[in-house]
Parts: C-alpha cells; structure tokens; sequence
C-alpha cells in the first residue's frame, strides 16, 4: 500500500515560502469548481462571474479598493501582533469601537463643521480602536489569560454595543424608528479619490501608507527587530533586554489603532452613518489576508485586494447565479484552510512511500524511536 | 597505536562491527567504521563533538539503522532492529540524559522500562540487591526529584543491569558526577568487567579513560584514526589522536597584587526564592571579583547555578539593589540592559534561543545584545538600525574569533555549536566588557576552539577587567581561574585560591562537604 509521509527539511524552504500561497489558492479554485459544480452551475461561468466581470470596468475596481481598504488596514496590524507570537483574533471589535468612537463629533456634535472635523474624527477613531485592543493586553499581561479568547470574545461585547447605541441613545430623531444614527455632515465625511471616476476614498490611501510604514518599521528599524526577537525567541528576547509585557501592548495598541482606523474610515467614508451591522467580517477575514500575505505588509496589500474579490464576488454569484452568499464564506474557509496546509511545506517535504521502500521506511520509524524512550 | 584489527570469528569477541557507515543527507556522520568489544573489557570510544560517537552508538543500540557495514554477536551476523532487538541480544545502555519521571519513585522508574508486569515490590527488592552487590547505593523507595545527579544515573544504571546484559554502553557517564562520584562509578565498572561484562566507555575525558579503559577506539570526521591500549599514551597523544593536531595549551601568566584591585562585581547576599517546584533556591551568596582577576564557580550541574546566572545577569531583578554591583554602583533592581550600560556582558549557557536567536542572521544577533550599549554606532535616529555598520561590526567579530561559516551572514542555527559560541563570546568581548559573567563557556565545543574561548577570557582579565565563569568542566577551571568557588545547592563557597585547590578539595565541596549540608559525607557503599 502507498502513503504520504511528511519529512522535516533541514532548512525552511524559501521556494515553498513564496509558492505557498498560490498554491492555496490553485487548491481553493479547484475546490470551488467541485462546489459550484455540485450547485449545479457550470464551473467556468461561475468563476467568469466570480473573479472577472466584478473587476471588468474602472467603477468595479473602485469598489474594489473600498473593500479592500480595510482588509489591508487591519490585516498590516494584526501581522505585527502575530510576528510577536502575540494572537489578537478580536480585531472586528476593534475596528468596531474606533467605528463608535470616531462617530462621536459628528453624531453628537453635528454643529461643529470645518476642516478640523476629519482629522479629529479618524484619531477618535484609532484611540478608540486601540483601548479597546488594551483591554486583553491589560488582561494577558496582568491575568495571565488567553488573548485568543478574550480577544475574540470582546468582539460579541462591541457588536451587541453598537446596536444597543443605535437603536437608543444615539438613534437619528427623525429616523422614522430605524435603528441608525444621523447622516454625517459634509465635514464629516471622507472625501473621494476620484468622484468622477468611482467611490474608493482616502481610506485606500491610509492602507497603503500604513502598509508601508509597518514595513519599514519590521524591516528596518529597531522596534521591529524587538517585534521579531520576542516572537521567534522569547527567552533570546529576554537577553536582549526587551520586555514581553511591553511588547503585548506594543503590539495589541498597533493593530488596535489600525483596526480602528479602518472602521472610523468605513463609517465615514462607505456608509456615512452607524448602523446595527457595519462591517461583513473585515476583522475576521484580516487574520486571511495577514497569513495570505506571508506577514509581509507588502503582501497583505497583494492579498487584501483578493479577498476584497472575495466579497465581491460573493454578491456577483448571489445576484446572477441566484446562489447564497454564504459561498463568500466558505470560499474565504476554505483559503485559509489551505493556505495553512501549504505553509506546512515550508518546514516540510512529502515523500511517497511504497512498498518497494519498507526499509527505509522502518529506519524513519527508528529516528523516531530515542524520543519515545524519553516519553517512557 | 594505530593497531589493526583482527577479523577472528572465534568467539572471543562479543562485538565486531564491519565498515557500518550511516549517512544523513550529504554528511557521512559514520564512514566504514570497524570496532572490536572482547568479552570482559571496557572499551573506550574517544572522539570531539560531531566526531560520529553518538550515531555509532544509536546504531549498535538499534535507534538508528545503518545504511551498509555488518555487526557481529558473538560471532553470529546480527540486524538490530530496535532498541527492544537490542536489549534481547543483550546490550544495554545508559544515556548522557536521563529519563526519569522526577514525580516518581526510583522502583516505579525502572518498572516502567521494564514493561513485564511485575509487582513494583519485587522489582524493588532486585534492585535494591543489584545495589548492594555493586556498591551503588540507591534507596528504591525514593522520588527521583529529591535524589542527585549521580543518584539518579545509578538508577539508570541498575535498570540497565536488571535486563542482564553482556555489553554495557555508557554515554559521557562522568560529566555530571564530582571526581568522589566517578571514583565509585570506576569501581562499579571494575567490578563489571570482572565478571566478565563488556563495556563500551563513551568520553572525551583523556584522563579517566587512560585509567580505566583497556582498549580505545579513536573517532575523528566520522572515520576510525586508530586503535590503542590507552594506557600506553599520554593525554596529549589521544588528544592529537581525536583532534588531528596539536591542541595549543592555554596560557595563564599570575597575577599579582590583586588584593588591592578595584573589586567590579560585589554579590553580597544574593538570595532568591524557587521559582518552580524542580528549581533550586538561592542561599545568601557574596563574592567579589576583582579588576584582572578569573574566577570560577565549580558545581554539579542543578546546584542554582543557572538561577545565580539570572540573578546577576539581571534577567530576573532583586528587591535589595545593593545585592549585586556592578563597578561600584548597585545594579540589583537593574534590568539587563541597565547592567550592561554600566559595563558588564553576560555569556549564557545555552546557545541557541538563549544566547542568540535561532532563525536570525549573525549580524541581527550582534544586534540582540548590544542595541543599547552600542546605541549611537548601530541605531540611528527614529529607532532605524544601522545595517551597515552591523554588519560591518558582526564581520570584525567573526574574523577576531575565527567563526567557521558557510556563507557571508548566516542563520545562527546554520552555525555548528563551537563556532556560534565563539561568535556569542566575542560578541561580547568585542565590547571590552569591564565585567564579563560567562555561563558554560565551552560546553559542547571542539577542543581547538575551547582552547580560543579560554585564552581570551584570561587576556581579558589581564587587561584589566573582572571575569567570572561558570562551569561543570574542572578541567576548564583549574586551567583558567586564579580563584574556584564551589556551588552547591544554592550556596556558594568562599573562593580558594588556585594555589591551594586541588580537584579533591573541590571535589569535596561540589559534593556538599562544606557550606550547608556539614553531616552529609560521601556516601558509602
């Protein structure tokens, strides 16, 4: 009988390291083509629409960028914290409470006009983003607690926040009844980048440069190489005298104020008001974007603009094909999931085993063997 | 030396083993290596780091199969398959390493090796006789935590005698005992072979295997050099034997005067508290180390020296600031990099993920300890590193230390163990350290490059500096110390002169002869 057998390489494979991702996604089409075609869709013209018509005319591509927008945002963030070894899964949370905390001039202050109004907007926005990232750092380095989890749970608090604001204390007066805030005065909103051309606002701008800045500061400057220490090893880092407590606020304060960039600039920007539901999971498929783009700022931008096709996408099949949106989802899963399969193949190479192999085959099992008598 | 090998079936040899070779990738860690074990001798296999040792003996273990050569048992062909294969046919092994569940008792350690189902209460009453019949005195009943290092190699020991065999492989035994500790392994061993057992004497000790070894196979770059009646060479033949050259000698010129030196590093009463259930308290330790003077810390591995290490590294801080100063100004509520501001540089014992960050460039690593002391040379403005001048700074190291190295900047992992330590060591003494505290400074490197790491710590001192070291190597202390001090559950004796130490003398204290512990003498069989 045959079977696969993953081997440790001797070093991490730099090919791997960059086919990886575009093997996953080759591995998440083909497994889309199986799905679709288990929908009953031909295939080929569910990809047409799913991948090129969304992308086809410069409008398109405009949304494209106001979807990626806050991908590339927090997911430049969240690659900081995760080079740290340092796991915040709660940006959704964040970007939703620099959503909150940027609205508070223009829906309670809507007299207040001028060029100031913008600014002070979107800095409410990444203090708001960032203390709330604060609170499972304040947790982990205190408590000792998971950030996984208290991250992660935080975000149900801020959506169940936001809905309770919208629908009572900050409900629009003359909203007959529905659960938003007031339109955002003309000061308030985040201008376009080319109104003649498509909607995408300066919230791309931000993403691009904060990519590059992040870039800069892992690739070149001190704070980053302490970034890299403590997370590859924790206890070099210690010898080097940089501070593990320290760097979990560094790093949740960062992704925080970034998260929450994103949202006060989706609020301002896209929407133009808050609403009960203000983002489709940006927060989420960030933690995608930030492993598709190999923790490399300059990648995430790369993968951030295909996620945001993802979504795309998702509402294209939905309205031509007439299929559920949910495929948005499970396209996105399933990315990740094999995005995560590939990397295995950087610390790793297959080797087929058949029978004609035993014996090599049972000196591999031999290698094994001194470990298991520690184990005894 | 140089002796060739017999190839006689008649059954006077227990072990032959013909051209095994075992290859991993492109290196040949075993090449054609052929080795005879006569029945009732002990047989030493000499070799450096890296010099094939450890894969030969997984071979004839049966944890590694070897890619072609042939074994002979007793005369008979023979594949070992497994460990298990190995203990039928009768060798048994004690490793460098013990695995030994420190929660449980000696008795229930070896009933789990030895997986046959008998009640714990038999199995404690062989062991108990094995024990007193060759003088290893072991209470069965113990937990393995409390017990000491050399206790717990006996229990290794009687589970490997418990399963009979004819050939016995011990793996570096004497690197965790004190010399009073080995002197009653030998007698066990001597014991052994008078009963006719084989043993195979794993070591890089010359000293104890010209004493009790009768033949010895001689390991370099995976090939055998020679074979030789060990008592018939010097110390200084087997070292050429194993190294291939002349291992230069340190040397140590006297200081003089040094009572009226500064003293850079004052320890006055460092204590602290265990942090885990298996870590060692710290007990009220002072020292002082001059300007130009070594001294060195002896001690059984496990006696708080990795904890002494932290605490005047500054890794972990003190409550008292003036438990430890640094050239006349307290530094106990100091970080690390506050320490090392005021002039000191620390070594670590482990190299990897301690002392230097695995995955990252030589150059990163320079950067690791000395971002704060060299700020102005390797950090510019705004927090941007200056990578020329890193790099630049991480060549000089290199070319200074002789780091043996595959490419212009590579991983610290890619390095082998002597050449990262000597990159970790000259990182530091590239700084002119005014105190430098050195943690196993030469543990698991080549002779030559040991020789290195030793004489420049000692032409540091001269130049004025104080040096501290840490060490589980006598041998090492003895050649480079002005001043041994002992460590032993936490306290540190008062430093000995060097004229007046003698390894007994040492060897007493590492046993616990001294402070604490006055009642507990050697045991005795």
């Amino acid at each position: 009988m045959m079977r696969l057998e993953l081997v440790k390489r001797p070093q991490r494979s730099a090919l791997f390291s960059m086919l990886s991702p575009f093997i996953a996604f080759a591995l998440t089409i083909i497994a889309g083509a199986v799905l679709f075609a288990l929908l009953g869709v031909n295939p080929l013209t569910a990809f047409r629409i799913y991948f090129v018509e969304p992308i086809s005319q410069v409008w398109q591509l405009h949304e494209l960028a106001i979807k990626a927008a806050p991908l590339i945002l927090i997911a430049v963030g969240l690659s900081v914290c995760y080079k740290a070894n340092i796991w915040n899964i709660g940006a959704e949370g964040q970007f939703i409470f620099g959503a909150i905390f940027g609205s508070i001039l223009p829906v309670l202050f809507p007299q207040f006009e001028g060029p100031l109004v913008l600014p002070l907007m979107l800095l409410c926005g990444m203090v708001g983003g960032a203390a709330y990232a604060a609170i499972p750092a304040m947790l982990k380095t205190r408590f000792g607690t998971n950030e996984i989890l208290t991250s992660l749970m935080l975000v149900y608090v801020a959506q169940l926040f936001l809905d309770w604001l919208v629908r009572g204390p900050w409900r629009d007066p003359q909203g007959h009844g529905f659960p938003q805030t007031i339109q955002f005065g003309d000061s308030a909103v985040l201008p376009e980048l080319m109104p003649d051309a498509g909607r995408a606002n300066w919230g791309f701008v931000f993403a691009l440069v904060a990519a590059v800045l992040v870039w800069i500061l892992m690739g070149r400057m001190l704070k980053g190489f302490e970034v890299r220490v403590l997370g590859s090893s924790p206890r070099a880092g210690r010898f080097a005298g940089f501070g593990l407590n320290r760097m979990v606020f560094f790093a949740f304060l960062l992704s925080g104020a970034l998260a929450g960039l994103a949202g006060i600039c989706e609020v301002s920007g896209a929407i133009g008001q808050l609403q009960p539901v203000i983002s489709p999971g940006y927060g989420f498929t960030a933690i995608i974007v930030a492993f598709l783009g190999r923790l490399n700022p300059l990648g995430i931008i790369a993968a951030g603009l295909v996620l945001a096709l993802t979504y795309l996408g998702g509402e294209a099949v939905q309205s031509a094909l007439g299929i559920s949106d949910k495929v948005v989802r499970v396209f996105q899963g399933m990315l990740l999931f094999f995005v995560l399969g590939c990397d295995t193949l950087i610390h790793y190479r297959i080797r087929v085993i058949g029978l004609a192999l035993t014996k090599q085959d049972s000196a591999a099992k031999l290698e094994a063997a001194p470990k298991l008598k520690e184990a005894r | 030396m140089g002796g060739t090998v017999s190839a006689n079936h008649d059954g006077t040899n227990l072990l032959e083993v013909r051209g095994l070779t075992k290859i991993f990738g492109t290196l040949t860690a075993c090449d054609h290596i052929d080795l005879n074990i006569a029945k009732g001798e002990i047989h030493a296999l000499l070799g450096e780091n890296g010099a094939g040792k450890s894969t030969l003996v997984k071979m004839l273990f049966g944890s590694l199969e070897p890619n072609s050569g042939e074994i002979f048992w007793n005369g008979q062909a023979v594949r070992i398959t497994s460990p298990g294969a190995a203990k039928k046919l009768g060798i048994g092994m004690v490793f460098q390493h013990f695995s030994l569940f420190e929660a449980l008792t000696a008795a229930e350690n070896i009933a789990l090796s030895l997986d046959d189902g008998s009640p714990i209460s038999s199995i404690a009453a062989k062991a108990r006789a094995l024990s007193f019949s060759y003088g290893l005195p072991l209470d069965p009943e113990s937990l393995v935590g409390d017990l000491s290092v050399g206790e717990r190699q006996r229990i290794e020991i009687i589970r490997c005698l418990l399963q009979t065999p004819q050939l016995i492989i011990l793996d570096e035994p004497t690197s965790v005992l004190t010399p009073q500790e080995a002197d009653k392994l030998f007698e066990t061993l001597e014991r052994l072979r008078s009963e006719g057992k084989s043993i195979l004497y794993i070591s890089h000790r010359l000293e104890e295997v010209k004493r009790i070894c009768d033949r010895a196979t001689v390991l370099r770059h995976g090939k055998v050099v020679g074979h030789c009646n060990p008592r018939e060479e010097t110390a200084a033949s087997l070292a050429r034997m194993m190294v291939g050259n002349e291992v230069q000698a340190v040397e140590r010129a006297p200081v003089e005067g040094i009572e009226t030196a500064p003293s850079l590093l004052e320890i006055r009463n460092l204590s602290r508290k265990p942090a885990t259930p298996f870590s060692i308290a710290l007990k009220n330790i002072s020292l002082d180390v001059r300007a130009g003077e070594v001294i060195g810390i002896a001690g059984v591995a496990g006696n708080g020296q990795g904890e002494f290490f932290e605490s005047v590294s500054g890794e972990v801080q003190q409550h008292d600031a003036a438990s430890v100063r640094i050239r006349g100004k307290n530094a106990g509520g100091l970080t690390i990099t506050g320490r090392r501001l005021l002039g000191a540089a620390f070594v670590p014992e482990e190299r990897l993920g301690h002392g230097a960050a695995p995955r990252m460039k030589l150059s990163e690593n320079l950067l690791l300890s000395r971002h704060a002391t060299d700020g102005k040379a390797f950090v510019g403005t705004g927090g941007m590193v200056k990578g020329a001048a890193v790099y630049a700074a991480s060549q000089r190291i290199i070319e200074a230390m002789d780091v043996r190295k595959s490419a212009p900047d590579p991983e610290a992992a890619a390095l082998s163990g002597g050449n990262l330590q000597k990159f970790i060591v000259g990182r530091e003494l590239d700084r002119r350290p005014s105190v430098m505290v050195v943690n196993q400074p030469t543990w698991g490197v080549d002779a030559g490059a040991a020789a290195h790491i030793r004489q420049a710590l000692i032409e540091l001192s001269r130049s004025g500096s104080a040096v501290l070291v840490i060490s589980q190597d006598l041998d090492e202390l003895f050649e480079i110390s002005d001043a041994i001090a002992v460590m032993h559950n936490g306290e540190l004796s008062r430093p000995m002169p060097i004229a007046e130490a003698t390894f007994e003398k040492v060897g007493l204290l590492m046993g616990g002869a001294e402070p604490g512990h006055a009642e507990h003498t050697l045991e005795t069989a």
